[in-house]
């Protein structure tokens, strides 16, 4: 028996902008009317390391998306996206940014970046992946900050809030003087995955 | 009356509880996952007409809030569950004298350590001091219960405390808001009633027998508190306390399982509401995190009520780190008989580079760090404390971290312990101006041959950035007279104070090599911005780039700023690079430069 609507897992790289898609999200279900919980990584794991955050649309239990549970895996960074893999649920979707952030681990030289194919193989196996590069597209709409938003426009075709909530929670949140670029984002996003 | 729903951050929802009670007074310092309720209060004091205050430390915090509540301000101390063991000493005694207006002590709690060297369940302190604890579910309930809280401590003339965990307060939700009370005059003041304020042994002999007699009025009053809900089902039941109830009911649905359960969110759990579930069900797990605090209690109570009771707890649900759904529905499967679920395990995982926390790019602590191991050599011993620094620990400069400003201390007893070699430790202005004090005079006091180093990065960078006195600015914004390390660490005794600015690295270790010849207390303050505060205030500097003459030899890499790459035969410099040049200075052969415009 289901305990959502739809269950989102956002992975990806302290400083991304992880939270801002959840928040979005969040307040588009608020006004939507639907009860909305989501869990968020903050303090010390943000610096540079790798982050989560769990999102249930129309659920009212804890906030936390259980393993094999998500819908939906958005990651901004492919190894986050393996690196979350275990919470994809079988058929469910994830949508990944190609752009690799390398860790510290990997510069410094101890760890080799796998390659693209090997790190979604996986996920392949459990679900459909659809796998672009959000930062291209970002830089394309005018800059690289916006790649969260191209995530979030990508997106907004599989959760089950219109895209009119999702647009007026996204002018909340960004600055106004930014809010043109992030539109452009968003469609961008949008499109690559219609 | 007009709710609205807002989706708020747990933080955020125990904020608006804090608004919608009329407190006076909130006073608390920075800790994961606690900092966001003064956060989101400070910009709103003014126009609420609160005193809202990042203390130096949390038994200060406390102390102000105890304060105000003595003057009939409706007062708040917040912190982090360690933060407690800070402020346990007025924490004790208060339960003793009592409050004026309602007093609510915050402690956030983080099982599974997400941001703390401990996951100390505050439940067992509200016991150990007899006042009422509540435990929220989710936001919602957050902000309820701290509405319901400064209530329930002016009933009862106790301090009570909130404790979210960080799955609460780093949690966010759609929160349906109350109304903000019209601002009244205040009718603050101070009341003299020495048998109750001042904890002279002829007043506190009974006021201890009071506080021992409250424990069943404090048994009343949660009785009909609405946050302990039972839902007679099947005679095997649940009994599960705040977050953990969710999971319960989830697992429950899950399952198809029409278990009777129990949701707490008070400790102490109401005995009327025990001994209903108990005479109901004939087994029972008990589902919370961390310590058994809800199942001996049941336990207690089963000896008189069922003495066959069948229970279960730890026997089934971890006790150590946090909970989540998976883990309540196998521990209710194994009750059941039911098969367990299996982790999902993806072997591929294995070629996953680590991705962990790191001191970001351009961190002058990294230069620091730099600079101490070259004067001071790797067999010198390197105490260190709690703050961004921590994470250094792969350079070998954090040798110890145990409490918010033990360096000091932790380093003068290893010089009496009988080490003899140089001892160079660690601590960041905020936890130096924290607790870190009181060690280094303690130090100068005993006559301890150590160096202290003072990373200042003039802010509290590990939690978001707060102030704190160094900085010259209050939580609310207000200029205060910034306290100089300097003069105090000159004032505490030590012998030999040196400035140096940790960027310029050939300066930093002949300071160093200054401070571990000095024949007593040496106290370096290495002071630099957190390169995200430079950021933010528009500091830019000029980027580094790695030009031909580079001969691969790593040094510059082992230094571990996340700018450099090693592309396979020489190394580079990436975009995250923030232009500080300490790399510069590493590279052996010359090979990095600034980027020619």
């Amino acid at each position: 028996m289901r305990s959502s609507d739809c269950d989102i897992v956002i992975a990806g790289v302290g400083g991304q902008g992880v939270i801002l898609i959840s928040d979005v999200i969040g307040r588009a279900a608020v006004k939507a009317g639907l009860p909305v919980r989501g869990a968020e990584t903050h303090g010390m794991a943000q610096r540079g390391g790798s982050v989560v955050n769990h999102t249930r649309i129309n659920c009212r239990y804890s906030p936390m998306v259980a393993e094999g549970g998500a819908d939906l895996l958005l990651a901004l960074e492919p190894v986050e996206a393996l690196r979350h893999a275990h919470f994809l649920a079988p058929g469910g979707t994830a949508l990944v940014n190609t752009a690799p952030v390398l860790p510290v681990t990997v510069t410094t030289g101890k760890f080799a970046y796998p390659p693209l194919e090997k790190v979604l193989s996986p996920l392949q196996r459990i679900g459909t992946v659809r796998a672009f590069n959000a930062t291209e597209l970002a830089a394309s709409a005018g800059t690289v900050q916006a790649m969260n938003v191209v995530m979030l426009g990508a997106l907004s075709r599989y959760i089950p809030i219109t895209e009119e909530a999702i647009l007026a929670a996204l002018a909340q949140v960004v600055p106004e003087k930014h809010l043109k670029v992030n539109l452009r984002a968003f469609e961008l996003g949008k499109a690559e995955v219609d | 009356m007009v709710f609205v729903k807002e989706y708020l951050l747990g933080n955020a929802a125990i904020a608006r509880g804090i608004l919608e009670s009329g407190a006076g007074l909130v006073a608390g310092y920075p800790g994961t996952p606690s900092s966001e309720i003064i956060e989101t209060l400070s910009p709103l004091a003014g126009q609420r007409r609160m005193h809202v205050e990042w203390s130096v430390n949390e038994k200060v915090a406390l102390e102000v809030a105890i304060g105000a509540s003595w003057a009939n301000a409706r007062s708040v101390a917040t912190m982090k569950h360690v933060g407690l063991n800070v402020a346990s000493d007025p924490f004790m005694t208060l339960a003793y004298l009592g409050v004026g207006a309602g007093l609510v002590v915050i402690t956030a709690d983080d099982p599974y350590c997400h941001s703390s060297q401990n996951e100390q369940d505050s439940r067992r302190y509200a016991q150990f001091a007899g006042v009422p604890c509540l435990e929220p579910a989710d936001p919602q309930e957050a902000k309820d219960m701290t509405v319901y809280a400064f209530e329930l401590s002016e009933r009862l003339n106790l301090p009570v405390m909130l404790r979210p965990t960080t799955r609460v307060s780093h949690a966010r939700s759609d929160v349906e808001t109350g109304q903000l009370p019209a601002l009244a005059a205040s009718n603050a003041g101070f009341t003299r009633d020495p048998s109750c304020r001042v904890a002279l042994p002829v007043h506190v002999r009974p006021l201890h027998k009071r506080l021992i007699a409250k424990q069943e009025t404090i048994d009343k009053e949660l009785s009909s508190a609405p946050w302990n809900r039972l839902v007679c089902r099947a005679d095997t039941g649940i009994i599960a306390s705040g977050i953990s109830g969710l999971y319960a009911e989830e697992a429950l649905k899950d399952l198809e399982l029409d278990y009777s359960l129990l949701r707490i969110g008070t400790t102490p759990a109401p005995s009327g509401l025990l001994t209903e579930m108990l005479e109901h069900c004939r087994r029972i797990l008990v589902v919370e995190e961390l310590e058994p605090v809800l199942e001996e209690q049941v336990a207690l109570l089963a000896r008189k009520v069922r003495p066959d009771l069948d229970l279960h707890g730890k026997s089934l649900v971890p006790r150590a780190g946090e909970l989540d759904l998976g883990l309540v529905r196998n521990a209710i499967s194994a009750l059941a008989g039911l098969p367990a679920r299996e982790p999902i395990v993806i072997p591929e995982k294995d070629i996953l580079p680590p991705r962990p926390p790191a001191l970001c790019p351009g961190c002058s602590h990294r230069a620091t760090y730099q600079a101490m191991i070259k004067a001071f050599g790797k067999d010198a011993v390197f105490p260190s404390d709690i703050g961004c620094y921590t994470m250094g620990v792969g350079m070998g400069t954090v040798e110890t971290c145990l409490c918010m400003g033990a360096s000091i201390s932790v380093a003068t007893g290893i010089r009496f312990g009988g080490d003899e070699r140089p001892i160079c430790c660690t601590l960041g202005d905020s936890t130096f101006l924290h607790s870190g004090l009181t060690g280094l005079l303690n130090a100068a006091y005993n006559g301890a041959r150590l160096t202290v180093t003072i990373l200042d990065n003039s802010t509290t960078a590990m939690t978001g950035h707060q102030p704190h006195p160094g900085t010259g600015r209050t939580a609310t914004g207000q200029e205060s007279c910034p306290v100089s390390l300097e003069d105090v660490a000159r004032a505490l005794g030590a012998g030999l104070v040196e400035t140096v600015d940790p960027y310029d690295l050939d300066r930093a270790v002949e300071v160093f090599r200054k401070a571990r010849d000095f024949s007593g207390l040496s106290v370096v303050i290495a002071r630099q911005s957190c390169v995200i505060s430079a950021r933010r205030q528009g500091v830019r500097r000029q980027p580094l780039q790695v030009t031909d003459a580079c001969v691969g030899c790593q040094v510059c890499l082992n230094f571990g700023c996340p700018a450099i790459e090693w592309t396979g035969e020489t190394a580079s410099i990436n975009t995250l690079c923030t232009g500080c040049g300490v790399c510069a200075m590493v590279c052996p052969s010359g090979s990095i430069k600034e980027v020619v415009r």
